[in-house]
């Protein structure tokens, strides 16, 4: 009898075991699943979706935002927020056309476009730092003063009649795919090598998972903070020019909205919204998720207007999804 | 009019995940009684209380109230019934007013306006209030009164539901001898008035003088319970603890050596004046003191959370000023905090980058963090400290109080420190997790490590330290050596009082 019910617990347990793996893979894998399973319907539902030429299109088409969204990933993971990236991104595209239309030689454009992002997000991280205030408040802040400087230097026009070089900027193909592409995978590697391999990104984590443990463990929180958001605005600023490549025009209003997309795909991707867990790769999901749903249903010509509000939902459910995952 | 029994808890268990909290508990209190519950922390005092009061569920077990037996839903069909509990941890809203605090969440509408109707708000509450014959008025910010005020209002509170039964957990800790007395003579008057209080406390003096019962746990069982007429401290304190002393508490001899700090006259507006102490290599430094006493900033000032006012630090022999905990932990001056889940773990990240935290880049190349070595010195130290994980990769939420302040102590080791500041460095732990990690503490001082130990636990305090250090309210009352120390005579300066 006893025998019967130790077994009995044995099989229970193995069971619950089982079924607790099963939970854990479905939870580490839940965003890859959907992004297959979207992707598979959509190349029933369009005969288009899965050729080549259309796949390249859908990444060139995040590769900006990818950039993007690679710095959010970590702001967000240091417990942060960035609301002012899209406006860095349309003024640093914006500086980088200004320096090439005064003949200032390409590279050192885009390394002036680069550094502008990064001061923005100093600023941004100096603030909220040192200043203990959210960065929500701080980051809108930044959101409205670099849209405004974006539009002054711009004279509120596009900035156009670029040099021939800067185009290939976003026109080179290699093996196929277009060289922002490969910024955005580099950008990838690099944002991955930062979080996990280094002093810096195990510094992040840990503030973002509590602020007080870290300060008590000696980490310098503020220097960490300001990094993070030095970095998120460097990586805008790369976006800026490839953005500014890409339409060959410093684009004053443009990207409006994008630090929302770049949030979603952050979220999306499973990075906790409050801090300390995540992996760019699966913003990198993210960034995809948002990507192919675009496409596909450009690809089924659904009405722009209820793209988003399908958008919409999408994020709202992969958040559920994480906040399951999270129990 | 005492004699039945109001309240009767039957073979109470309860369990967490595999950990058994409760183990066929049986708990009766008798009608208008005072009756104190006992156990050291972790006993399982709390986990009985939140069944109690419907915030935990038990997996067996019957309560009866007024032999009618009951089950809780929620925890506002506890309060419902009658019983409501004030808390350790105060909860008030700081901005609101005292009535408004009271009332919260239930607050009287007028039935004509569909508003709260504030004038009879107000007038229950100063009604309360005089009831406990506190001279404030309801409208009065809880922003603006001490903590033993609050305290007294959460009595208010807790009698405005029409009680029968208040749970009062530690409600000395915070408040000044004047303030106790004046709580023990309004627990007099709800006795009177047929109300019976269940006292939670840890300080015998106050549950021999106040109670009628006493009930003791001990490791989630239950030890039994006596009149307070029939029993004395001594018997009392065998009860809780269920071993002597010398049991726990290796009898280890520390080889001190040269002053490593010297603290003069540090002080902190409002909260310590005069500080003034030395600590030696290879020596235990306890800090006794009631909650509320300032030991906690006292050390959080030294270790850069905090601002001094005034006063100098000198470490090994020089003058040093920590503007931020970084500086400390640079210098080797480590604080294994208070409050482990707050401040001394990231709980959902995994035991390896927890304990690798502090000294993450001792273990990079080119500044990339080398995963082998990291978890090599990880795992050694797991070893060492005998941490009970089934792998490091586990999350540090899934472990034990016990193993999670391990924990916190590895990563603090790990930076191979020189002074160790250790803010009650086993609440909430079992026994057993207590004895390993004295002898840690121990083990660390024959190094020659200078450790200082903030302790509200008497035996500890008693136990480990070379040397105590009593304050009271800012202040130290007084410095006993271990050959001297009493429990009476720390309780004694604790409370403001000489000893003779």
């Amino acid at each position: 009898m006893k025998a019967n019910t130790h077994l009995e617990s044995q099989t229970k347990n193995i069971w619950s075991q089982s079924r607790l793996k099963i939970k854990g893979y479905a939870g580490k894998y839940g965003i890859l699943i959907g992004f297959i399973a979207i992707c598979i319907f959509l190349s029933f539902a369009s005969p288009v979706f899965l050729t080549s030429a259309n796949l390249i299109n859908i990444l060139k088409q995040v590769s900006i935002i990818g950039i993007v969204s690679m710095g959010m990933t970590m702001i967000i993971i240091s417990g942060g927020i960035d609301l002012s990236v899209g406006s860095i991104l349309a003024l640093t595209s914006v500086v980088v056309a200004v320096c090439a239309q005064n003949s200032i030689p390409l590279i050192l454009c885009i390394l002036i476009a680069i550094a502008v992002g990064g001061l923005a997000g100093m600023i941004n991280g100096y603030v909220t730092a040192k200043g203990a205030i959210s960065p929500f408040i701080v980051t809108l802040g930044m959101m409205t003063v670099a849209r405004g400087i974006a539009l002054i230097i711009s004279n509120g026009m596009p900035v156009s009649g670029l040099p021939e070089t800067f185009f290939t900027l976003g026109s080179t193909v290699f093996l196929g795919l277009p060289l922002p592409v490969y910024i955005f995978f580099l950008m990838i590697f690099v944002t991955t090598i930062l979080l996990k391999k280094t002093r810096f990104g195990r510094h992040l984590y840990a503030i973002g998972g509590n602020e007080q443990a870290a300060l008590v463990s000696g980490i310098n929180i503020t220097k960490v903070k300001v990094w993070v958001y030095v970095i998120g605005g460097l990586l805008t600023g790369l976006a800026g020019v490839v953005l500014a490549a890409r339409v060959g025009a410093g684009q004053p209003n443009a990207a409006v909205g994008y630090e929302l997309d770049a949030i979603a795909a952050v979220v999306i991707g499973g990075v906790s919204f409050s801090g300390g867990i995540g992996h760019p790769l699966g913003a990198l999901l993210g960034t995809l998720i948002i990507g192919v749903i675009n496409n596909g249903l450009d690809l089924m010509n659904v009405p722009t207007y209820y793209q988003q509000i399908i958008k919409g939902l999408i994020i709202v459910a992969a958040v559920l999804l994480d906040k399951n995952r999270a129990k | 009019m005492t004699g039945q029994n109001i309240l009767q808890m039957q073979n109470i268990h309860k369990a967490f995940g595999g950990v058994i909290a409760l183990d066929n508990v049986s708990f009766n209190v008798k009608k208008g009684s005072v009756h104190a519950l006992m156990g050291e922390n972790g006993a399982g005092k709390s986990t009985l209380m939140k069944i109690l009061l419907g915030i935990n569920k038990p997996d067996q077990g019957t309560i009866c109230i007024d032999n009618k037996e009951v089950t809780w839903d929620k925890p506002s069909d506890a309060l419902a019934a009658g019983i409501s509990m004030i808390h350790q941890e105060l909860n008030p809203v700081p901005h609101l007013s005292i009535a408004e605090n009271i009332f919260l969440g239930r607050e009287p509408i007028n039935k004509r306006t569909g508003f709260i109707d504030y004038k009879r708000m107000n007038e229950e509450t100063s009604h309360l209030l005089k009831e406990l014959d506190l001279q404030v008025a309801p409208t009065e910010l809880v922003a603006n009164l001490s903590v033993a005020k609050i305290q007294l209002i959460e009595i208010a509170k807790a009698i405005s539901y029409q009680a029968q039964i208040v749970v009062m957990d530690e409600p000395t800790s915070a408040i000044s001898n004047k303030e106790v007395d004046k709580l023990f003579q309004i627990i007099q008057k709800l006795k009177t008035n047929g109300v019976t209080v269940i006292y939670i406390s840890h300080k015998m003096e106050e549950v021999f003088s106040i109670c009628d019962d006493v009930t003791v746990l001990r490791d989630g069982s239950f030890i039994g319970t006596e009149s307070i007429r029939e029993i004395n401290m001594n018997q009392l304190v065998s009860m809780m603890v269920g071993r002597k002393i010398e049991d726990v508490f290796p009898q280890v001899t520390h080889n001190t050596g040269e002053v490593i700090l010297k603290a003069n006259n540090l002080e902190s507006k409002g909260l310590f004046q005069n500080i003034s102490f030395q600590l030696k290599k290879g020596e235990i430094l306890g800090f006794a003191g009631l909650m509320g006493a300032g030991r906690t900033e006292i050390m959080e000032a030294i270790f850069g959370l905090r601002k001094l006012d005034k006063g100098e630090l000198i470490y090994k022999g020089k003058k040093v000023i920590f503007k931020h905990p970084q500086d400390a932990v640079k210098n080797k001056i480590i604080l294994v905090p208070e409050d482990r889940k707050n401040s001394g773990l990231v709980l959902n990240h995994s035991i390896r980058q927890n304990i690798s935290l502090t000294t993450i880049g001792n273990y990079t190349q080119k500044g990339l963090i080398k995963a082998k070595k990291e978890r090599s010195v990880v795992e050694r130290i797991i070893e060492k400290l005998r941490i009970k994980v089934s792998n490091m990769e586990q999350s540090a939420s899934s472990l034990s109080g016990g193993n999670q302040q391990k924990v916190v102590l590895a990563k603090c080791l790990l930076s191979d420190p020189e002074i160790i500041i250790l803010d009650e460095p086993t609440r909430g732990i079992d026994i057993k997790a207590k004895s390993e990690i004295y002898k840690i503490i121990n083990e660390l001082a024959q190094q020659g490590k200078g450790i200082i130990m903030i302790s509200s636990e008497m035996p500890e305090i008693l136990g480990l330290s070379d040397r105590i250090l009593v304050l009271h309210q800012g202040q130290i009352t007084g410095e006993l050596l271990k050959k001297d120390a009493t429990q009476e005579k720390i309780l004694q300066l604790a409370m403001g009082r000489n000893v003779s």
